[in-house]
């Protein structure tokens, strides 16, 4: 008998559109999103669990798509950055970290807000330690984090005012 | 180096018959799969031994929080977000609730499995030495039957334990006797959040008329498995939780425990916070 695996259909619904895509089972979620969907969207930082820049949401759970192999995905609704806006229009979480600076390099950034969406579908008004929490495995290397939190801080309580 | 992909293959049972099957038919060949928080990191890191898998993550007779009188009874799949959420759990078994809570980050805690966590038999993880204080029995199943084994047995060196190839955890039982006893969990780590533990620390104790009339302690991070404190907990049982006896404990503590040198820590360092741990345990032992 051949040893070795082959290619498998998998079919799943990524950002409300069913799709299906070949891969070798044990192949990331990360690499299929990007190479086979052509999300490129989702990023890769770490490629082993600790960054977060890979984030996006299996059946409403945030997960890491590079430690997520392709067979798994199987029957799974995923959400990717790409499956945020509506037309133009941005999310408002997304809204927020453009008006607070919450993006500069940009490759943590839809890992970040895929966290901060996540959260808010747990916690829909979190409290500060709720927020610091929801987003502690994702890093970042450019802000210093305070102009995320801000930007999420924003996203669920416009018209609080903070020094 | 990055894993060679056709080289592993990935298949998912019907049942959990159908996954003993398949571990019975060729013992040692074929390696259980859930969340893949550790086994997807040695495959990116081309460092995985394994090359065929039973993707057991959808078995249902795996999944699930059975809670009767006197027992709640966890299946290996139960997840650290699904630990935390549990409400019984957490009024109950606060030290497991915070061990997963502490556990990587809420994405790892959505796929992480207590299963796995005790099957990956890290001497660094942080659910053990709670599941060891709390005396929980885990049941080993196989195609040919069923045990219980209490978990304080389970591993028996550093990555040894008793699982034999052919054998899978089924579920882990934790037994709801702890009311009225104090209990206390630290991990210690670079960073509060995503760290892997210098040291973790878990207590219970029932303290009456002001003295320590039974207490457990486990640790890990300090041997090559996790640590179940037999001597400490010794000194400690019948005394009170004042300076006489946290001295003798941290002395038996230290002479039973046996933390190296690694990238995370030094044996100096936690040999030095495992008697502060202690010492905080039985201040609250004290309040």
């Amino acid at each position: 008998m051949r040893e070795g695996a082959r290619k498998i259909r998998v079919s799943c619904v990524v950002n409300g559109t069913a799709m299906s895509f070949d891969a070798y089972p044990m192949a990331r979620l990360l690499d299929v999103l990007r190479e086979e969907l052509k999300l490129t969207g989702t990023k890769e930082g770490c490629g082993e669990g600790e960054c977060g820049a890979c984030s996006i949401e299996m059946d409403g759970a945030l997960v890491n798509s590079c430690l997520v192999p392709a067979l798994q995905a199987e029957g799974a609704k995923m959400r990717t950055i790409e499956g945020l806006a509506i037309g133009d229009s941005l999310h408002v979480v997304q809204q927020a970290f453009i008006t607070h600076g919450g993006a500069q390099c940009g490759i943590c950034t839809p890992g970040m807000i895929l966290a901060a969406v996540n959260l808010l579908a747990r916690h829909p008004q979190p409290d500060d330690a709720q927020i610091r929490d929801g987003l502690s495995g994702n890093l970042c290397r450019c802000t210093g984090y305070r102009k995320i939190f801000e930007s999420v801080v924003a996203a669920v309580r416009p018209t609080e005012r903070r020094a | 180096m990055r894993a060679f992909l056709p080289a592993y293959e990935m298949e998912t049972p019907q049942d959990l018959a159908a996954a003993l099957d398949r571990l019975a038919s060729r013992p040692g060949v074929w390696k259980p799969f859930a969340g893949g928080t550790d086994l997807m990191v040695l495959l990116e890191a081309g460092k995985l031994p394994h090359k065929k898998f039973l993707n057991i993550w959808n078995l249902g007779e795996l999944r699930g929080i059975a809670v009767s009188s006197e027992l709640v009874t966890l299946g290996a799949l139960t997840t650290y977000a699904e630990v935390q959420r549990h409400e019984i759990l957490t009024r109950e078994f606060p030290l497991l609730c915070r061990a997963a809570a502490e556990t990587g980050s809420v994405a790892t805690q959505n796929r992480g499995t207590l299963g796995g966590n005790v099957a990956n038999a890290s001497p660094a993880a942080d659910s053990p030495p709670a599941l060891i204080v709390y005396d929980a029995e885990i049941e080993i199943v196989s195609a040919s039957g069923a045990r219980w084994v209490p978990y304080p047995l389970f591993h028996t060196g550093y990555k040894k334990m008793s699982l034999q190839a052919g054998e899978l955890i089924r579920r882990i039982r934790l037994a709801r006797s702890h009311a009225g006893w104090k209990q206390y969990f630290r991990k210690v780590g670079t960073r509060r959040a995503q760290a892997i533990s210098k040291i973790c620390f878990a207590g219970v104790a029932r303290v009456e008329a002001g003295r320590i009339a039974d207490v457990r302690i486990a640790l890990g991070s300090v041997a090559p498995t996790v640590l179940r404190a037999v001597r400490a907990e010794e000194l400690l049982r019948g005394q009170r939780p004042g300076d006489a006896a946290l001295q003798a404990a941290q002395d038996a503590l230290g002479a039973e425990i046996a933390p190296i040198d690694d990238m995370r820590s030094t044996a100096r360092y936690r040999r030095h916070v495992a008697r502060n741990l202690l010492g905080e345990f039985l201040e609250v032992l004290a309040g």
